[in-house]
């Protein structure tokens, strides 16, 4: 008995306590990254934002998740109750289990799997899913035309995403996080590829139905889009998974292209920093443009929204596979060549 | 086979992970469920319709456009799983593995050409 828990107890324990470490914070700063966009965007039109609960407003977020706890959970008659209550277990799962690979220090990760970036752009590809579930299920219109809007809109902007990580894969000749990191020693990738960062950046808010293409849950023409019908903990279940893979998303391109835990010059004091600081940082900073442009973008119409997908981003990722392939070929700097 | 397991193992943390999240979701739907008062009734729980009745089933025809964007992500997107070992293994695959996945490249942009020109990829 003793020795069971030796061998798989502790073991056990130790992994059981990393995914805590993880998925608590993250919980945490999800809800008051909610915070931080009311009142980003309350600045960027000059007005104050939550500023009664609490000092400066901070207990905000937890008071939104008490008030959220104790409403009535509402189950549409003509719904089909299993697939309407899986939905948002589904898009909470997946927005927190992706972060099982996300390293955000040197060796600071629960699951170093060699083929990490893959298994990133699997979960958010599945993240459609929750959104068709739950347009599909509700049975009602809004939350079915917001459903096909997002899972159109999500497909179109995932094969340029695609192909941006494969122009990354190309220049590390890896798959695993800790190396395309480690790839930037010497520069980070958004220099070099920088039109492949834009593409990434913006398709990343395409990804997560942010302004300027919240179509899917544009309020003045689909009420709430596919979350119409949801109502307390459903709701906030959907609320949290899409902060979540925004703050994903953001770290996704810091690891991609911005170095990941990375000090920007390897010189004294710059390397003096914890990683975990600098990897904070830059997901912060990013996390703050997502607000920043919610706050300064009108909304796309649905028509140019698919053009930007596939006539625009689309060529212009495809060709630069190629360059970046070609050029490496042309002047041997392949890696891991032999 | 000793490799296979040492690889495996790499992936339990990710199990664990899923079913802790799951756990968590499901305890949290119901919890609210049991601590707030439930009380349906038919008005509340009919689907929202801007203050109607419901005019007809919501699952009716929808645009086929979106069906056309489904079938060019389907094949856009096997590209991009063709792409993928092939840009890892570049630098072993020497000339002939990048001028094939060159000549597969320009099929499929012969094709693009194609759509493009036809309209497929207008949202008119």
């Amino acid at each position: 008995m003793q020795e069971l828990i030796m061998t798989y107890g502790i073991p056990l324990a130790i992994i059981v306590a990393k995914i805590l470490a993880i998925m608590l914070p993250l919980t945490i700063t999800v809800a008051f990254y909610t915070y931080a966009e009311r009142k980003v965007i309350a600045a960027a039109q000059m007005r104050r934002g939550p500023n009664v609960v609490g000092p400066f407003g901070l207990l905000q977020p937890i008071a939104d998740a008490v008030k959220l706890l104790f409403k009535e959970t509402i189950l549409p008659s003509k719904a089909n109750i299993i697939v309407f209550l899986f939905a948002p277990i589904l898009t909470f799962t997946l927005a927190m289990v992706a972060w099982a690979v996300i390293p955000v220090n040197e060796g600071w990760v629960i699951a170093d799997i060699n083929v990490g970036i893959l298994y990133l752009f699997a979960i958010s590809s599945l993240g459609v899913y929750g959104v068709i579930m739950s347009g599909w299920a509700s049975n009602s219109k809004y939350p079915f035309l917001g459903a096909l809007r997002s899972a159109a809109q999500m497909v179109s902007y995932e094969v340029s995403m695609g192909f941006v990580i494969v122009t990354v894969i190309i220049c590390v000749g890896s798959f695993n996080l800790t190396d395309i990191v480690l790839a930037q020693k010497s520069v980070w990738f958004c220099i070099p590829l920088l039109p492949m960062f834009v593409v990434f950046f913006i398709s990343a808010l395409a990804e997560t139905n942010r302004t300027p293409f919240d179509l899917p849950e544009g309020e003045s023409e689909l009420v709430g889009g596919y979350f119409t019908e949801y109502s307390s903990m459903t709701f906030a279940l959907f609320f949290l998974g899409e902060y979540a893979n925004m703050l994903l998303m953001c770290a996704m391109t810091t690891l991609l292209f911005l170095g990941g835990w990375l000090p920007p010059l390897d010189i004294a004091p710059f390397n003096w920093v914890p990683g975990i600081v600098w990897f904070l940082l830059k997901v912060g900073f990013l996390a703050f443009v997502f607000l920043w442009v919610r706050a300064t973008l009108p909304r796309y119409r649905y028509d140019q929204l698919m053009r930007l997908g596939w006539k625009v981003f689309l060529p212009l990722s495809l060709f630069w596979v190629v360059a970046t392939a070609g050029f490496l070929v042309y002047f041997d700097m392949v890696p891991n060549a032999g | 086979m000793q490799d296979l397991n040492g690889l495996l193992l790499g992936y339990l943390p990710i199990v664990i992970f899923l079913g802790i999240a799951l756990g968590f979701a499901t305890v949290m739907i119901v919890a609210a469920y049991l601590l707030a008062p439930q009380r349906p009734d038919s008005e509340k729980i009919s689907a929202y319709e801007c203050g109607f009745e419901a005019f007809d089933d919501a699952r009716s025809r929808f645009d086929v456009r979106f069906y056309l964007v489904a079938i060019l992500f389907i094949i856009f997107d096997l590209e991009v799983a063709f792409l993928f070992p092939w840009a890892v293994a570049l630098g072993k695959i020497g000339m002939l593995g990048f001028w094939s996945m060159m000549l597969f490249l320009g099929l499929l942009t012969i094709g693009f050409v194609y759509e493009w020109k036809k309209g497929a990829l207008d949202w008119e």
